[in-house]
């Protein structure tokens, strides 16, 4: 056994020196961010809370291609369809569960008219699992709500993608 | 106190000793709810967090929401335990962690009992304390929670050991075994504490030897980083007390800090001096003063010293990574035990021949 490495584990300088590393960590900047008061700035590519966005006539944009529901790989999309009374197809269940969903983006990826999209909203805890059952009212409503920053967020990436 | 139940007659004497130990636990717990937050603090100040900061100013008042938390919580008790056992382990644990304050001068006379074998006691009942944790890990028939409690038990045994005969040294340069005997040999000034007694110059690198020895067995013997394999995380996710919740869980955290406190207050009176400033002042000056309050100021130096010795054991927390089991075990065995005991020798023939003691 080296000599030097007993005597340093007999005089503990390698506890003692970080004990001094650890006193003086305690007087450096903190790291922490005050969460529910501060928040960190996200990308606009952050794939949060769904949402079924419209076009600015209040028209919704999904035509009930079924891509999304067919590239979801947690099989989380459920979609149901039939001709509109003016023969537009549209959907009449757009149904997500966010407890399966894994908030891969791929949804929004395959739709080709950037009507699903994955906002930039993820506090969205609720106190029981069907709240989590998501609906496509509730989905145009977040589509509503944040329309204006997903707006900038996809304008933002357009040129990435 | 002595002298209560002679002094008062019988109920009266008895109630003001409930009083006492009342007024004790009470103050025991509310310093104990902010040393909790105090390890949190020292822990997030090294890894350069906040630790918590919500509840109250500076988040002075976590200690009491989580109490809040504890209580309200759903009691799980596993299909497979045994019940009896499995809620009685906690409530030992709690209650010998208590017990063992019982004998802990606090100020000159300010003990609840001034035992004249006060050392051997508290030896006795931290010694106890393992059989919370057993019965705790066994009680839930659970795997993790049986190898957290069998470590645990074989661990705290292998360092009382050490401690034991560190314990002796000290209670051969003060010549007694009660607690506040122990703490009234080292009045005088910080150079009359063990830790240095200079008054004794031979005895000095011997008592800081024995102190970092102790300091390192009372880390391993109340289940602390580095020596937390009982409850290592990332192994046995928290050894004993993997099926316990709520009450019960609370009822295990606050004996185990209290058990860590303890092993601060002990280092405190053993070798800091206990109560004792670092300068004696004059007679003339604290005479100026009512008994009362330079008790009280007494109990400051007490709970001054208390308070750095829990604050490295907090800096200890974060600092370290964790022992190995078989490295703790040659630590305990191989080096603790023969150097204190050549100490404990050393120390020995020192108060034969240099006469220190009548």
């Amino acid at each position: 056994m080296n000599v030097i490495q007993t005597l340093r584990g007999i005089f503990l300088t390698d506890f003692l020196s970080a004990f001094v590393l650890g006193i003086k960590e305690m007087f450096r900047r903190k790291a922490t961010v005050n969460y529910p008061f501060e928040k960190n700035p996200i990308s606009p590519r952050f794939r949060g809370e769904h949402a079924l966005r419209r076009y600015p006539n209040g028209e919704e944009r999904c035509i009930a291609c079924k891509l999304c529901e067919a590239i979801c790989p947690a099989q989380a999309i459920t979609i149901e369809a039939e001709p509109r009374e003016d023969g537009s197809r549209r959907t009449t269940r757009y149904d997500i569960d966010m407890v399966k969903c894994i908030y891969c983006g791929f949804c929004q990826e395959a739709c080709p008219v950037d009507a699903i999209v994955e906002g930039p909203n993820f506090e969205f805890a609720t106190e029981t699992r069907e709240e989590l059952y998501y609906d496509k009212e509730r989905l145009l409503s977040n589509g509503d709500r944040w329309e204006r920053l997903i707006a900038k967020n996809l304008e933002q990436d357009a040129p990435y993608r | 106190m002595s002298g209560l139940i002679e002094n008062n007659g019988l109920l009266l004497g008895w109630l003001l000793v409930i009083g006492q130990i009342l007024l004790f636990t009470i103050v025991l717990l509310l310093s104990l709810a902010f040393l909790l937050l105090m390890d949190r603090k020292v822990w997030a100040g090294v890894m350069m967090r906040k630790g918590p900061n919500v509840v109250g100013p500076f988040g002075l008042f976590q200690s009491f929401a989580d109490f809040g938390k504890f209580l309200l919580k759903e009691i799980i008790i596993p299909a497979g335990a045994n019940k009896t056992v499995f809620l009685l382990a906690p409530i030992l644990s709690l209650t010998l962690a208590f017990g063992a304050w019982a004998a802990i001068p606090v100020a000159p006379g300010w003990v609840v009992a001034d035992l004249n074998v006060g050392i051997l006691y508290l030896f006795a009942v931290s010694s106890l304390g393992v059989y919370g944790i057993i019965m705790g890990g066994w009680a839930s028939n659970s795997k993790y929670p049986f190898l957290g409690s069998l470590r645990s038990a074989a661990q705290m045994v292998s360092y009382e050991v050490s401690i034991g005969l560190i314990i002796v040294t000290v209670i051969l340069l003060a010549g007694s075994m009660n607690l506040s005997d122990i703490v009234n040999n080292q009045q005088g000034g910080f150079w009359t504490w063990h830790l240095f007694s200079f008054n004794h110059v031979l005895m000095f690198p011997i008592m800081v030897v024995m102190f970092v020895m102790f300091y390192i067995s009372a880390l391993a013997e109340t289940n602390r980083p580095p020596f937390d394999l009982p409850e290592a995380e990332s192994e046995l996710v928290a050894g004993y007390q993997v099926e316990y919740s709520s009450t019960p869980y609370l009822l295990f955290m606050i004996g185990e800090y209290l058990n860590i406190v303890l092993m601060c207050a002990m280092m405190a009176i053993l070798f800091l001096g206990g109560w004792h400033g670092p300068v004696a002042l004059g007679s003339e000056f604290v005479g100026l003063f009512p008994a009362w309050i330079v008790n009280l100021g007494h109990l400051a130096w007490f709970m001054a010293k208390v308070v750095f010795i829990f604050f490295l054991f907090a800096l200890t927390k974060a600092v370290v990574p964790r022992y190995r089991y078989d490295q703790l075990m040659r630590l305990g065995w191989k080096i603790f035990l023969p150097t204190a005991l050549v100490c404990v020798v050393l120390v020995g023939g020192y108060v034969v021949y240099a006469g220190v003691q009548s």
